[in-house]
């Protein structure tokens, strides 16, 4: 009997799930600082500039100096922000990202150690799930800071929220429906003869564009907006709380670039040994990212009516087309 | 015409508007013109940095360019051409000149006139690199250079007295080549 759920049954010993999550952990916040530089570099290149490159050899150690500037920092509170509000902020986003880490699929089940964090049954549910905790991290920072821009920037937060989640997971429905399933492993092994990117390009596109409001960035940064409301949410935040916001950002691109290149590209699938495996993973996410910053090198901030009108005008009825068109073409196939 | 009361009759006004937002046309221009955005960016990546590494790497100056001064000697005897005449300090607008004249020793002679500048100062941080002082000059004594980092840490060194400014100064700035 095949129900449309994940083979659970793999049972692995504490210690290997101890090591697997380490690893992620380690791999992750290893190419975290290398992302933010890889995008300084890049976003400078297509202005012209080289971007850093006066810190260690190109520029890499970068993020290093960064860091330790932002350490070294006095953990400034304001006066009148709600304290335990106001340092739950950047955790909950932090926690967030650390979590949906853990769902990526970096290979399937090779020597009797699946190459992921977790297959849960329930699969992206439990990335929308834990990506949604992230925007408590926004609305909670911005409203204890007690400030009128960090206040803005939490309430622009809260209405793109609603405008593109729904059909973020509209235009995931039509790939859970050709692959049967919830579980992001079983998803990808069922894109072994042709990825989904293919059948489901319209779910892509509208997947990558919530993405983009999703990780909070141009052209759908409007809870930021460095120009009108001073970095919004964070205004009041300084030193490595600050810190820790950036590096949030960062992490959900890397989570919604692995969601994407989970659904859409094939995942691990490649040629070669499976060993190879998480590095196709890891390449397909790489690329992913180089169309975050290309795209965040290109397009201007919209106003966040506009957003809305997008993400409800067109996003929505065109995903849900997209579900409806793909269950008759499964159901009739 | 009653629309437009400060026209003529007869003029004729032609306004051009950009197409409608909206609408399935509407989506997928923006989807196009996203591309298109898309595609200038690329080619600006693929160009290649424009940027001069500053300190590595400097602009180059034009032949005429006005940068820090330099006092001349004659080549065949080593003479000071300066003669101490303080044309130029009359003529600098920004009253950065010192000039204190001498006679001229015999056999001991400075310069190849009858006195010579026995101080000679120039305010760098006074002067505004007109050049008049270069215009002034009956002898072509002073000249600017192509010199333009001067910055330092302390006012009083900038003032330059004669020596430092007679001395061959280090060239640390590239000229521009013909047609660059």
């Amino acid at each position: 009997m095949s129900l449309p759920f994940a083979d659970t049954q793999l049972v692995e010993a504490t210690w290997v799930m101890i090591v697997k999550s380490l690893v992620i952990f380690g791999v992750i916040f290893a190419i975290l600082p290398l992302m933010t530089v890889l995008e300084r570099k890049l976003i400078g290149r297509f202005q012209h500039r080289y971007g850093p490159n006066r810190v260690g050899p190109f520029g890499i150690l970068q993020p290093l100096a960064d860091v330790g500037k932002l350490l070294s920092k006095q953990a400034f509170r304001p006066a009148n922000a709600v304290q335990t509000l106001f340092v739950l902020g950047p955790l909950l986003p932090v926690l967030s990202g650390v979590l949906a880490l853990a769902i990526i699929p970096w290979g399937n089940v090779q020597g009797g150690v699946g190459l992921y964090g977790i297959d849960v049954p329930i699969g992206i549910l439990y990335f929308f799930a834990v990506g949604s905790i992230a925007f408590y991290g926004v609305l909670l920072g911005g409203w204890s800071a007690g400030s009128k821009y960090s206040l803005l920037g939490a309430m622009r937060g809260a209405a793109q929220l609603i405008s593109y989640e729904v059909a973020m997971g509209l235009a995931l429905l039509g790939v859970i429906i050709m692959g049967g399933s919830l579980s992001l492993v079983d998803i990808v092994e069922a894109q072994g003869a042709i990825w989904f990117i293919v059948p489901q390009f319209v779910g892509f596109l509208i997947f990558m564009l919530a993405g983009f409001a999703e990780t909070n960035r141009t052209p759908f940064d409007m809870p930021e907006a460095d120009a009108e409301l001073v970095q919004g949410f964070m205004t009041e935040y300084g030193g490595m709380r600050f810190g820790s916001f950036l590096l949030v950002e960062y992490m959900e691109i890397l989570v919604v670039s692995g969601i994407a290149a989970a659904m859409f590209l094939g995942g691990w699938m490649g040629p070669g040994p499976g060993f190879l495996d998480p590095i196709w993973m890891l390449a397909k996410i790489m690329g992913l990212i180089l169309v975050f910053i290309w795209v965040r090198a290109t397009l201007p901030r919209l106003r966040y009516d506009q957003l809305m009108s997008l993400g409800w005008k067109i996003l929505l009825p065109l995903a849900t087309l997209n579900v409806l068109v793909t269950a008759i073409l499964v159901v009739v196939t | 015409m009653t629309e437009f009361p400060y026209l003529k009759d007869g003029d004729v006004v032609e306004v051009q508007r950009g197409p409608e937002p909206g609408g399935a046309g509407g989506v997928y221009r923006a989807f196009g013109e996203t591309l298109r955005g898309l595609k200038t960016t690329m080619a600006r990546l693929i160009e290649g940095p424009l940027t001069i590494q500053y300190p590595e790497e400097k602009t180059p100056v034009y032949p005429r360019f006005r940068g820090r001064h330099k006092l001349h000697r004659f080549e065949d005897t080593g003479l000071e051409k300066c003669v101490g005449c303080s044309l130029c300090a009359a003529a600098c607008p920004a009253d950065c000149i010192r000039v204190v004249a001498a006679e001229n020793i015999p056999g001991d002679r400075v310069s190849a006139g009858e006195r010579y500048a026995a101080v000679y100062e120039i305010n760098l941080s006074r002067c505004i690199f007109c050049g008049y002082c270069e215009i002034a000059c009956p002898f072509d004594a002073i000249t600017m250079g192509h010199d333009y980092e001067m910055a330092d840490y302390n006012r009083d060194d900038l003032i330059f007295t004669k020596e430092m400014l007679l001395a061959e100064s280090i060239e640390r700035t590239p000229l521009r080549s013909e047609g660059e």
